[in-house]
């Protein structure tokens, strides 16, 4: 017996996300304006621990990423799964809930980063308290999510929602395995790996949350908001099938192109590097396909400009997807690798990609949800073409500026010496490629502007027109219930597949509850006898490295080539870093690698350093660090800090733990004593800065290995 | 490289995961009809759209 039923899709819940996505995409990239300027005056960063680039890089990744890019994910996902499943949301209250909670999140995100409380992994700062609110929030997405799915009156589940799926699933779990870490006090705590591994963990991480963040939820809103945009069909829905299923098997695998060429081992780089390339095929299945749904119709880009926003967006998602892959290959990554290139990689597909199918999608959605037109079309258009200008503004000055000083790093004199062996020769030289950068960013940041004016136009239109905003009714036919009747175990036990799967997944998880923390441990097995833990004294300059993002400009990474070992010493050998929790190789060097700047350099040339670079370095455009003379260094959470430590297995005696303040404090007043006699002013209370801590650290790295070459 | 330990399992069950989703959907006839889903998904809209497009 078949029953129409009639019900209604929460409008309200998709208005609130786009809101939010404009919003915050605002401050997003003016965060990101702001660092781009920061880097061609250094001037900007005022001195202060708050504004210092170290601090507002994250907050401009976390903001666009999970912030901007999270809202529209929400936004498109709300809206098109309610009309796919033919249901209402399967709970108002859950989705209040998750949009409040997601904003709760960003806002506290946006506090904590500016404060330095952070765990300096790449995408996954935010510390453990946010990071169980991320949880909680996105288990409330799910079951939201899951449940309309359950609830559907539509049977077949579009392509699209598998997409969703995808997103919701892995998210979670990258989410929750690389977060792990034991808390040192409620804004600090160490993660669980270490060195490597750590490595290994977090760019497994990091670029699946690239895969299943930033490109799975995207390609689903693609696939339907392309299709109503341009009233034309998907191109091929078989492709569609093939493609997104081989994605979501290949993407696991590539995290290791991240790694290439460092201590990671080779075999599991070759892998990273041979799943990347593969990926190019259902990459491209994705662009294929969404590019030619406009078969037949092309003529419609000419006056529509959410079609040039989409078209013009798949574009850069093909040009990043295969760009991508070529970075991947050991041979291009040697070069590209902490260079500007991989900024420019980025952004190539956040702006293009990322950004494009957002502002596609809002500006379609704004009259479907106001019930009135855009306030102005020539406004969108205006939009469009300043934002493309502005990103080849911005890939082509990052190219340039990535591969000029990746070529410098390793060029050699006939003599057989470094071409450039002052690092900062390559940074001046970039100088020109930062500014245009700026340009093009702020390009795109006017453009978000305009759409931002729009938005804001377009609601008060709505307003004064009294447009009726009660949620869009429709209706459909129940699904008649295929399913088994009985005890929902006798309806599982009639589906043996899933019944194995499901019991595959209990078992695994159970596994791996034992087995994570016992490898956690087992794996700081020391592999280099010489290598010790840091000191008390080292560990607390460690933290300080960490809170003030100095990984955001230096790595800690040696690779083993003649160029950079000539420049920096020794190569970095895995078994250096067992004791890193969290590991600090670093993705970028905006400033030299720092792996083995240990001993390099007196005491005191890093206590002028840090104080003001410029002074010391002509040209640098390092940000001065003059709280770290004032600040007293903070030794309450010292003790805790090393049990936490020894609880993962690094091995501090017990009398290393009992007497940590009093071996810290003895070990400053050295250092304090030995910056006087170098020229440091005479002062009595030297010894307690935070300063000496950080000197204490910057002189430990890289030292503890014999057979140094420099 | 013990952490392989946890990546390989984790990986293998999330892919294990997505493995049983794909024989479900085979199954349960998700691929029957390849041709109906996008142009359905064209048409699904809102009473109210309806109502304007018959009112063209």
């Amino acid at each position: 017996m078949e029953r129409i039923e009639t019900f209604a899709y929460d409008d309200g819940i998709v208005r609130k996300f786009v809101l939010a996505t404009v919003l915050w995409g605002v401050v997003g990239m003016l965060v990101g304006l702001v660092i781009a300027l920061q880097l061609a005056v250094p001037e900007l960063n005022f001195g202060l621990p708050w504004t210092t680039f170290g601090r507002l890089r994250p907050l401009h990744t976390n903001a666009v990423i999970f912030a901007f890019a999270g809202n529209t994910i929400f936004a498109g996902i709300y809206y098109s799964t309610q009309r796919l499943c033919k249901a209402r949301m399967f709970s108002d209250t859950l989705s209040k809930i998750h949009f409040w909670g997601w904003q709760t999140i960003i806002v506290s995100a946006a506090i904590t980063l500016l404060c330095g409380i952070t765990v300096s992994k790449e995408y996954a700062e935010l510390e453990w308290p946010i990071d169980i609110g991320i949880t909680l929030i996105w288990v409330v997405f799910a079951i939201n999510f899951f449940g309309t799915l359950i609830k559907r009156r539509e049977q077949h589940i579009y392509v699209a929602l598998w997409f969703y799926i995808a997103t919701i699933v892995t998210v979670a779990v990258l989410h929750i395995v690389n977060s792990l870490a034991i808390p040192v006090s409620l804004f600090k705590s160490y993660s669980v790996f270490a060195g490597v591994q750590d490595g290994l963990v977090q760019w497994w991480y990091g670029h699946n949350a690239v895969a299943f963040f930033l490109t799975t939820p995207f390609l689903g809103l693609m696939y339907y908001f392309m299709p109503k945009a341009a009233e034309r069909p998907v191109y091929s829905y078989r492709l569609s099938i093939v493609h997104f299923w081989s994605l979501v098997f290949l993407y696991i695998w590539a995290g290791p192109h991240h790694l290439l060429n460092t201590s990671l081992p080779e075999w599991a780089q070759t892998t990273g590097m041979l799943f990347s390339v593969m990926l190019i095929a259902p990459s491209w299945g994705g662009m294929i396909n969404g590019l030619l749904t406009l078969r037949g119709a092309w003529d419609k880009l000419r006056t529509d400009p959410i079609l040039k926003f989409f078209v013009v967006g798949i574009t850069f998602y093909g040009m990043s997807t295969f760009e991508g892959p070529m970075m991947s290959v050991r041979s291009i990554n040697a070069l590209s690798h902490y260079t500007d290139y991989t900024i420019g990689h980025v952004h190539a597909g956040a702006l293009g990609w990322n950004g494009f199918i957002s502002f596609g999608m809002i500006y379609f959605l704004l009259p479907k949800l106001w019930k009135v037109p855009v306030y102005s079309q020539r406004l969108v258009m205006a939009h469009f073409w300043t934002a493309t200008i502005g990103i080849v503004l911005y890939i082509l000055s990052m190219w340039t500026a990535g591969i000029t000083q990746g070529l410098m790093w390793r060029q050699f004199t006939e003599a057989g010496m470094l071409q450039y062996p002052d690092f900062i020769e390559t940074v001046v030289k970039l100088k020109p490629f930062y500014w245009i950068r700026v340009l093009g960013g702020a390009l795109y940041f006017i453009g978000i502007l305009l759409a931002a004016y729009n938005v804001i136009k377009t609601l008060g239109v709505s307003k004064r027109a009294k447009a009726d905003l009660t949620d869009s009714s429709a209706q459909a036919k129940a699904l008649v219930p295929t399913t088994l009747t009985g005890s929902w175990h006798h309806k599982l036990e009639g589906r043996p597949v899933l019944f194995t799967v499901l019991t595959l997944i209990a078992v695994l998880i159970g596994g791996m509850v034992e087995i994570v923390p016992m490898l956690a441990i087992a794996s700081n097995i020391p592999t280099i006898p010489s290598v010790k833990p840091y000191t008390a004294l080292e560990l607390e300059g460690r933290d300080i490295y960490i809170r003030e993002g100095c990984y955001t400009c230096h790595s800690q990474m040696v690779r083993p080539f003649r160029d950079e070992v000539i420049r920096y010493g020794e190569y970095s050998k895995s078994g250096e870093f067992v004791y890193d929790h969290p590991f600090q190789f670093g993705s970028k060097r905006t400033g030299p690698d720092l792996h083995r700047v240990g001993k390099k350099y007196p005491d005191f040339w890093h206590y002028r350093h840090m104080k003001d670079p410029s002074s010391v370095v002509k040209g640098s455009i390092m940000p001065p660090y003059p709280w770290l003379f004032n600040n007293d260094l903070n030794l309450s959470l010292t003790k805790r800090k090393l049990e936490v430590m020894k609880q993962l297995g690094v091995p501090y005696s017990e009398g290393e733990i009992t007497n940590s303040e009093s071996n810290l404090k003895s070990q400053a007043a050295t250092i304090a004593s030995n910056l006087i006699t170098q020229g440091a002013p005479a002062d009595s209370t030297l010894q307690n800065k935070e300063i000496i801590a950080l000197v204490a650290y910057l002189q430990r790295l890289g030292t503890d290995i014999k057979g140094d070459t420099k | 490289m013990n952490i392989i330990f946890v990546l390989l399992p984790l990986s293998l069950l999330l892919g294990g995961f997505f493995l049983g989703a794909y024989i479900w959907s085979v199954r349960s006839k998700q691929m029957e009809d390849l041709n109906t889903p996008p142009l359905r998904m064209l048409a699904d809209d809102d009473c109210q759209t309806i109502i304007n497009q018959k009112g063209e």
